[in-house]
């Protein structure tokens, strides 16, 4: 399956870590109680696109290297949603006084 | 098998292996605070990870942005928002964790598949190595420049909504009523605002 023998890494190797990565963090997305350990959880997703991106722009686009430029633009829109995110939890605190995803079932119908 | 690549090797076993038990920390551990530090150990492993993929650029802006400003918001946001709390117990939830790791179990085997069938075109064109950094400032003023002047923007945007939603209330009294309203940021004793439906 996964091919060592000549002692160099291949591709599918980063691929798979970055498939755990992911699945790892819709688990925690799903499951966590609470809400800062949804925005990790979220940080854990980009960074397994990320992985992704960077691999196949070095083993498959080794010439231009356009993975490498969607990354920094990732890593740009991941610091804004990080802010951005951590101000409505902020927010959120202040109205309700906990940070139990359970409890903000305002909208729920 | 020569001494470079099975270094290579090493460094990309013990880096994987970081990051998937760093991860699994993350989202298991109880304390989140615990949590909040090893995000930053799998920040950093993932950029040795982008060392290893010839990309010294990325890998340092990861360093910066991630482990720099991305955990160090997180470490605050944990230590304003840091009470106690005993969360009240809800019914099926180990239930609902099996389930959901059986979907996700389910994905990540889909993904598997999909990795290993998949006929890659390996190998692609010869990496450039140490000029990729040269590269992307080239992408982006050239055929990324739309998208780059965007993410400027987008930086701004973000920068003043997070000012704005986390912004201390400035008001001494409240306009309705004339009575002096609570200045508190966190600790706040009274009841909150809004009613609180989770007990019905």
């Amino acid at each position: 399956m996964l091919d060592f023998s000549n002692g160099q890494v291949p591709l599918q190797a980063y691929l798979l870590v970055a498939a755990i990565l992911f699945c790892i963090g819709i688990w925690g997305l799903i499951n966590s109680r609470n809400a800062v350990r949804v925005l990790m959880s979220i940080e854990l997703m980009l960074n397994a696109v990320n992985i992704n991106l960077m691999s196949f722009s070095s083993y498959l686009d080794g010439e231009l290297i356009r993975g490498q430029v969607f990354a920094v633009f990732v890593i740009t829109v991941a610091a804004a949603e990080a802010a951005v995110g951590l101000a409505i939890l902020l927010s959120l605190y202040r109205n309700r006084v906990t940070v139990d995803m359970e409890r903000f079932n305002l909208l729920r119908w | 098998m020569n001494l470079s690549n099975s270094t290579e090797l090493i460094c990309f076993l013990v880096l994987a292996a970081v990051v998937v038990s760093g991860s699994m920390g993350v989202v298991l551990l109880e304390n989140i605070v615990y949590s909040a530090f090893l995000l930053g150990g799998v920040f950093m492993a993932v950029a040795g990870l982008y060392l290893l993929l010839n990309a010294s650029f990325v890998a340092a802006a990861q360093v910066l942005v991630y482990v720099g400003a991305v955990n160090v918001l997180i470490i605050f946001a944990i230590m304003l928002v840091n009470k106690r709390e005993n969360m009240k117990p809800i019914e099926g939830l180990q239930l609902r964790r099996l389930v959901s790791g059986g979907v996700c179990a389910a994905m990540l085997a889909l993904l598997f598949r999909v990795v290993v069938k998949t006929p890659w075109e390996l190998p692609g064109p010869p990496a450039i190595g140490e000029e990729a950094t040269e590269r992307i400032g080239e992408h982006l003023f050239t055929d990324y420049l739309l998208p780059f002047e965007l993410a400027s923007v987008l930086l701004l945007m973000a920068m003043i909504g997070a000012i704005v939603l986390a912004r201390r209330d400035v008001l001494v009294e409240d306009v309705g009523t004339g009575q002096p309203v609570d200045q508190g940021l966190i600790e706040k004793s009274d009841t909150p605002l809004l009613p609180d439906q989770s007990i019905s």
